[in-house]
């Protein structure tokens, strides 16, 4: 293995540790999350957020990483992003979390693995049609939300952090 | 705030912060060691997983396929972190005796019965959509939710609007009581 396949595994390594240590990678718990009734995940994934969006923008900002935004196709987020919600909410795991509960056991997770890897052979077989039509439709490039609205991100990651707190609060109240 | 769940795993929100952490250790050592940021992903693995398959059975069929030859056939650093997720849950899941052989999932057996035929027809089908979906928006929850809104990438805010908002209009007509 070279270094890139060696710092994949160990960050995976830890990775799929912590997913483990707080309980998302169950189908409970991510249909759970689209049934508003156990928001584990999404408070997951919201203090991941956090914590990270502040130290990646200042890593940015120093020079020290590059970002790397993914394309604003609209019309391929919007389609694609609502497909992605609806095999989501029957599947009950995404790409990540599916490999994470095989391996505590919860084996069942490999038919959701065969789905999307088959979902993924299917794609490429579809993408001159899609890319011809869905992608070719309205591309804004890869564009940062700040610069989208003209806002800095400076007053988005406050107000970011504020209805995240809020949300987490209405969930610890709500005992969801 | 309880630090530990009853089961013994953590609180979701000491979990996610370390998560946090992690991502921006992840793009330091990247950047650093590797000469480019990687963001943390998983759904270009499945790509990468679906084209060796397919090589194994017709290699020409992969080498004419464009979407194929862009995302590029390897064995990369994503792809070992998908790995990595699999081996970091069973060590984790072993450490603190929560490990558990699970045939059907307890939310859907409540739904729909202890068939593990069931669930693997709606764990399959699910899976074709959401990962055609996944790679049509260009990324997933960790992809676009983690990586994406880490960096406040405007499609990042959309997709994972889209990925809840039907996640919940479609959990909500799905999971009924079929008393």
């Amino acid at each position: 293995m070279n270094t890139d396949q060696w710092l994949g595994l160990i960050t995976g390594v830890a990775f799929g540790f912590l997913l483990q240590k707080g309980r998302v990678l169950r189908f409970d718990k991510q249909v759970g999350a689209m049934m508003l009734n156990d928001m584990t995940i999404l408070k997951f994934m919201l203090s991941a957020i956090l914590v990270g969006m502040v130290g990646i923008l200042l890593l940015s900002n120093a020079g020290i990483i590059k970002l790397s935004h993914k394309p604003m196709n609209l019309g391929a987020v919007l389609l694609g992003g609502s497909l992605f919600g609806a095999g989501w909410a029957i599947m009950g795991f995404c790409p990540g979390t599916s490999i994470g509960a095989i391996g505590e056991g919860r084996w069942h997770a490999i038919f959701a693995v065969i789905g999307m890897v088959a979902g993924a052979a299917v794609y490429a077989e579809l993408y001159p049609f899609f890319n011809s039509t869905i992608l070719a439709w309205k591309d804004f490039g890869k564009i940062a939300l700040p610069e989208t609205i003209g806002v800095s991100q400076w007053i988005i990651v406050p107000i970011f952090w504020v209805v995240a707190i809020a949300m987490f609060i209405l969930f610890e109240k709500k005992k969801i | 705030m309880k630090l530990k769940t009853k089961d013994g795993g953590w609180s979701p929100y000491l979990a996610g912060v370390l998560l946090g952490i992690l991502a921006v250790i992840s793009v330091i050592a990247t950047t650093k060691l590797l000469g480019k940021t990687h963001y943390l992903g998983a759904s270009t693995t499945f790509v990468r997983a679906a084209s060796l398959v397919e090589n194994k059975i017709a290699p020409d069929h992969v080498a004419s396929n464009k979407y194929f030859t862009e995302t590029k056939v390897k064995v990369d650093w994503q792809f070992m972190l998908v790995f990595g997720i699999f081996l970091g849950a069973l060590i984790s899941s072993i450490i603190d005796k929560s490990f558990k052989i699970e045939s059907v999932p307890p939310t859907w057996e409540e739904y729909f019965g202890p068939s593990i035929g069931k669930r693997a027809i709606g764990a399959f089908a699910g899976g074709i959509v959401a990962m055609v979906g996944a790679r049509m928006a260009d990324g997933c929850p960790s992809g676009h939710g983690l990586s994406g809104m880490m960096q406040l990438s405007a499609s990042s805010f959309v997709a994972l609007a889209m990925f809840f908002g039907v996640g919940v209009l479609v959990a909500g007509m799905f999971y009924k009581r079929r008393a």
